[in-house]
């Protein structure tokens, strides 16, 4: 259990300390909160996916009863509020700055999606609000829709942003050696090449977005309740880049969230536009979303179309690879959504494979749909897709095992450079595919092929060998490469007089368990029990600072923060207990929970130092200051680099297309592992979102009108436990090299690696090289009469 | 939600009358597909009178020759009735495959058909078994019932009191669901009885509808290979996000040839 | 179309409100008698997050009137621990197996759980798994909650 004095707890499948109140009702959720005479708002959403506005009509609603205030975009305009910031600068093939058209908090003269804000409502009651925003009257010169990334590019697709973004341009980005790559793929024995789209996704955290907003006029002070997964950056973008506020005089508390996989990092309008009105309005104002709404305006995931060339000589070896995508941005830029297709897809494309040569040209466009930006994984599951469908292909235009094509040309010396600017610090890639053939009995496959066949079924089997950059991090390497800010992590230690203690961390837990992995390791360092330490998070008037959570960086970078933090606690720890023991400071160990003079039996408890700091009666002063709270930042020297295989079995029923996920292994390397309950548990929701992705989960936008046609869990497929397969989980490791835990992140793996895996199975089951995804049962059966 | 009155009188009569006083009532029995109509703003009635509180139309009766179902009786207790499961073991599984357990526990067969949703479960047993429809005033054929997208025979104020469903010689309900909404994308009910065979089919088309060219072909032999090549005519079939209508034909012939060979 | 008054147990208290005809389940608890456990995640009665036991039946609460539950007796997640707070075996057996992670709709999942006591027999995984298509979960990949499901009707069972 948790308290066992003698044994490190890491490593242990500790129960979580967060789950008593999850499971009996007192999480804390944002709409659980409820302020004092709080109103409500709601937001009138565009109804067309591309509009001028030519004017409001506003008096009927502002008669309407209850109504506390409207604001359109006109108030925003006259009032000189800027735009929502993007995070990350792309320079454009020419040196160009990327194009960033502006993304007003409400829209302004246009709408560009269906479901564009357009006023903010507030009134006492939620109903009033929507009652109101009904007797709105809002002139709109409806104009052509374009939804599809390539059709933005075709001539006379109509222009998103006109001047501002001409041709619906945002970019045009490379990134390698393009002519070593061309002529690498002009002489090769063969190329092999495909087409094809990565589906967009609802990211769909069963919590809806929720935000409550209010102003303290006594002391000029604001304080927002919001479901988010980095209060301290959604504070930073929302007072500095946008509303102009004291960044001091803003508090933002993210509260229990009820999980996020990417969609609830970004600074969105609604809270930014409650925020500022709520000086105005005077009251607090509360908004949750609905769920159509958040499908409406939530930031999408994923949405490329790509073209693939993989060149090799006549053994297999990989020569080249060269890529082409089409990254659909939405109608604008979402916060972090010029990096996604770019910085976290294009790096990644050399996978696990020593191919010398590789070039990438995103050309990143605009569209009427609801902006995207990262959902779990975010760019490296469209290249892991790329990669491991192409390699696959490739395995079976060239005759060879798919494991062995991979074998052959796994990079196997580390540090490894790949030719797309990361370099891999450690690894062992035919470890983890030697494991999952072993655990997924590849073995015993042509018996069950033949078993299934029996029955009327085709089966397939199909792999995955991914790599994902993690522990997202270094801030130089961030910023040479355009990030508008830093990317390191704060952990603060507050030892207590009594020896207890809490940890502030600047990451966000929404689903992850820090409460429970963080105090392991302070537990671990500090030998005290896992009971006297509570982990604070998501309040920024709590905890110093910090990133938040994403990009699986809570441990490898969080995580370290809180190290380093622990590291100085002990370090002034001993000092104090120098003097107490009339001792030399560097005669002080520090080991299970106490100080000791080395080669002695004189000794404090972790608790008697603590309480000397804070009552410093025999305390050397003139040397040291009193208490015991120590903060440390930290900022990595690289990302993590967590790789695994994963192999996918299958089962389809010919006549209805329906696919069923007979087995389904999972082998990952994610370094050290300090809690393997959680870690098993992040790779189940990571793969269930991936395997949602391969045969459910797509998001449509109807192609003339510009309307989401999947706009509710109706029409919208979502995994349900019926869905699924049970996962066989296992785990190699090589030690992360770049933080002291020796840990790479587990957050995302799931979600990008399987969906090859999968789609790679189903096209080996059907005798095809390609199925578009999601394979849903239609889609399966039209692939089968196609090719009868 | 807007607001409404709210009665739920203790008998049908009472019922009866409620609706009869008021502008524009409608009658709730598990509310399962009315309530979010009404959330969503697409229904709008002045009085919601509930039929919980009526006793008798909860009953579910049964002989050697029939099952009776009250129109309140959920799908749960339906599903979950041994002498139904025992008369008629297709229509306890056609009711405990309905949406979701929440949903079963909640939703009614009288509801259910008073809705007529394209893509209900209910209908396809229904019309397969030849089922009868009590109202409060007549009782209506399971073949004049289904009449278009949620239309019924059924008159402005007519109660549907109970169903009864004839016991067959075999009888089998197979579907693929929508992944997303979990109705059927295509369902199918075959049943054997004395009076022949019916091939009834949900989730395809405007309403429940039976397939006479199986159904001939089933009456020389009941076999799934009988109506292989029985193919139903894609043109009047539904479109949607997760079927065409050629997916849809061709489903209705492997889910009939699934279902006789489970009868 | 005034607000109307309402009685009905809520976990095993007697409880009275005011509320208007329209007022849904899920709304009573959460807004008027403030029992913030049970979830909303959607607006098509989908997602399961809100489930409750109305006289031992595992219901939608959003999609049901509180007006329709007069009398009746309704159970949430804030009504399954022990007076001294100690969980139902249910609820240990999510945190046993870790059977939820961000937590939203596992309120609703413990209370579907609840309901099966009883009814399922020896139930298998796939039985367990179709049990559930009437709750989603974002987080967990459903695995360990079908293991939790496992374990706790099996706590209950003692």
């Amino acid at each position: 259990m948790s308290d066992m004095s003698n044994q490190s707890p890491l490593g242990q499948a500790i129960k979580r300390k967060e789950d008593y109140r999850f499971l009996t009702g007192g999480g804390r959720y944002t709409d659980d909160i409820r302020l004092d005479n709080q109103a409500y708002a709601y937001f009138l959403r565009s109804p067309h996916a591309h509009a001028r506005i030519k004017g409001y009509g506003l008096d009927a609603a502002k008669a309407s009863p209850g109504v506390l205030g409207i604001l359109t975009g006109a108030d925003i305009k006259a009032a000189g509020i800027g735009g929502l910031p993007c995070g990350w600068l792309i320079t454009d093939v020419n040196g160009q700055p990327m194009k960033e058209p502006p993304h007003p908090v409400l829209a302004i003269d246009k709408v560009r999606y269906v479901g564009d804000h357009v006023a903010l409502v507030v009134a006492d009651t939620l109903a009033q609000a929507k009652a109101a925003a009904a007797l709105i009257d809002v002139d709109y010169d409806v104009l052509p829709a374009v939804v599809k990334g390539p059709d933005a590019l075709k001539p006379g697709a109509p222009q998103v942003h006109d001047a501002a973004a001409p041709n619906n341009t945002s970019y045009v980005w490379q990134l390698g050696d393009k002519a070593a790559t061309d002529a690498a793929i002009a002489k090769a024995h063969h190329v092999t090449k495909l087409e094809f789209d990565n589906n967009r996704l609802v990211p769909n955290a069963i919590e809806p977005r929720a935000a409550i907003a209010s102003y303290d006029r006594a002391n000029d002070n604001y304080t927002l309740y919001v479901s988010n997964q980095n209060p301290h950056v959604e504070r930073l973008l929302m007072t500095a880049f946008v509303l102009g506020l004291p960044e001091h005089k803003v508090r933002v508390i993210a509260p229990d969230v009820g999980g996020g996989f990417g969609s609830k990092i970004y600074l969105y309008a609604e809270e930014t536009a409650m925020v500022f009105f709520s000086k105005q309005i005077g009251r607090p104002i509360k908004w949750t979303c609905e769920r159509t709404e958040e499908f409406l305006s939530v930031a999408h995931g994923r949405d490329h179309h790509s073209t693939a060339e993989l060149a090799m000589d006549k053994e297999g070896n990989f020569l080249a690879l060269r890529v082409k995508t089409n990254a659909n941005l939405g109608a604008y830029l979402s916060t972090f959504g010029s990096c996604v297709p770019t910085i976290l897809y294009a790096t990644l494309l050399a996978g696990q494979y020593k191919t010398p040569a590789i070039h990438a040209e995103v050309t990143a466009v605009f569209t009427n749909t609801s902006p995207v930006d990262a959902y779990r994984g975010a760019g490296r599951p469209e290249a892991t897709f790329l990669v491991e469908r192409i390699v696959e292909t490739a395995a079976r235009e060239m005759k060879m095992d798919p494991a062995e094509i991979r074998r052959r040309n796994f990079i196997t010396t580390f540090p490894y450079q790949t030719p797309v600017a990361l370099q891999y610090d450690t690894g062992n890639y035919a470890a983890s595919l030697d494991k999952c053939l072993k655990m997924a009995d590849v073995e015993g496959y042509p018996a069950r092929k033949k078993a299934s066949e029996a029955k009327g079924f085709k089966r397939g089997i199909g792999y995955s060998c991914y790599i994902e950059a993690c522990g997202i991090a270094p801030s130089r390497v961030a910023g040479a490469l355009g990030a508008r800010a830093g990317l390191f992590e704060v952990g603060q230690i507050r030892v207590h007089p009594t020896g207890k203690i809490s940890v502030f961390t600047g990451t966000h837990s929404h689903g992850q368990g820090h409460e429970t992995t963080f105090a392991q390791v302070v537990s671990d360092r500090l030998g005290i029990p896992m009971a006297d330490i509570e982990v604070v998070h998501g309040d920024t008037d709590r905890i110093p600072f910090g990133m938040g959570t994403y990009g699986s960086r809570s441990l490898a970078v969080g995580g370290t923060a809180i190290v380093k933090a622990t590291d100085k606690i002990v370090a002034k720890g001993k000092k104090i207990a120098a003097h107490m023991l009339e001792a030399a400071d560097s005669d002080i160990e520090f080991k299970d929970g106490k100080f000791t003079v080395a080669g002695t039996d004189k000794s404090l408890p972790f608790a008697a130092v603590a309480l000397s700091a804070y009552v410093p009666h025999n305390y050397p002063l003139e040397t040291l200051e009193p208490g015991l709270d120590e903060t440390a930042f930290f900022d990595p020297a690289n990302f993590t680099f967590p790789a695994g295989c994963y192999i996918c079995e299958v089962e389809i029923d010919p006549e209805t297309g329906h696919t069923r996920i007979d087995k389904f292994t999972a082998v990952d390397d994610f370094g050290n592992i300090v809690n393997p309950m959680i870690v098993e548990g992040q790779v189940h929701g990571g793969l269930a979102q991936g395997i949602g992705q391969a045969l459910m989960e797509g998001c449509v936008y109807d192609p003339e009108s510009g309307q989401l046609l999947t706009a509710s869990f109706m029409d919208y497929a979502m995994p349900h436990a019926s869905d699924l397969p049970k996962f066989e989980v296992g785990a190699t490791c090589t030690p992360c090299t770049v933080n002291p835990l020796g840990v790479k992140g587990c957050g995302e793996a799931g979600a990008i690696g399987s969906p090859p895996a999968v789609i790679n199975a189903i096209t080996d089951a059907l005798g095809v090289r390609e199925i578009a995804m999601p394979a849903t049962p239609l889609r399966v059966w039209e692939t089968i009469q196609a090719n009868l | 939600m807007s607001q409404f009155n709210f009665s739920s009188p203790a008998s049908t009569s009472d019922a009866l009358k409620a609706f009869k006083a008021a502008a524009d009532p409608k009658f709730v029995a598990g509310g399962q597909s009315l309530l979010p109509t009404i959330r969503l703003g697409l229904a709008d009635p002045s009085d919601l009178i509930d039929l919980h509180s009526i006793a008798e139309l909860s009953a579910i009766k049964t002989s050697a020759t029939q099952v009776s179902i009250g129109a309140m009786a959920t799908h749960a207790s339906v599903a979950e009735s041994a002498e139904v499961a025992r008369l008629i073991p297709a229509l306890a599984y056609l009711a405990g495959h309905i949406g979701d357990r929440q949903v079963r526990n909640r939703g009614t067969i009288g509801g259910a058909l008073a809705n007529s949703d394209p893509a209900a479960c209910y209908p396809a047993g229904v019309l397969g078994l030849g089922a009868t429809i009590n109202t409060d005033r007549r009782k209506i054929a399971a073949d004049d019932y289904f009449q278009g997208l949620f239309t019924t025979a059924l008159e402005p104020g007519e109660i549907i009191t109970s169903v009864d469903f004839p016991v067959p010689e075999k009888a089998a309900y197979v579907k693929l669901r929508n992944p997303a909404s979990h109705f059927p994308l295509v369902g199918v009910f075959v049943a054997r009885t004395a009076g022949g065979v019916r091939v009834a089919v949900t989730g395809a088309g405007a309403c429940a509808f039976r397939v006479k060219a199986m159904e001939d072909a089933l009456k020389s032999s009941f076999s799934a290979d009988a109506i292989k090549g029985v193919k139903v005519d894609a043109k009047d079939l539904n479109r949607d996000l997760h079927a065409t209508p050629a997916y849809r034909a061709q489903l209705i012939n492997v889910l009939a040839r699934r279902a006789v060979a489970a009868a | 179309m005034s607000s109307v008054e309402l009685a009905l147990t809520v976990n095993g208290k007697a409880v009275t409100a005011k509320i208007e005809s329209s007022t849904t389940l899920v709304e009573l608890l959460r807004e008027t008698l403030r029992l913030t456990g049970t979830h909303v995640g959607c607006d098509t009665a989908q997602c399961g997050a809100c489930t409750v036991l109305l006289n031992g039946r595992a219901v939608k609460s959003c999609n049901v009137l509180a007006l329709q539950v007069k009398g009746q007796q309704v159970t949430t997640i804030e009504g399954l621990a022990a007076a001294d707070g100690e969980m139902h075996p249910m609820q240990a057996a999510f945190k046993e197996c870790h059977g939820l992670q961000c937590g939203f709709c596992t309120p609703g999942m413990v209370m579907s759980a609840c309901e099966l006591a009883g009814r399922m027999k020896n139930p298998s995984e796939a039985d367990i798994r179709g049990a559930f298509d009437g709750n989603l979960c974002r987080c967990t990949g459903y695995q360990n909650i079908v293991k939790s499901v496992q374990t706790g009707l099996a706590g209950m069972a003692k």
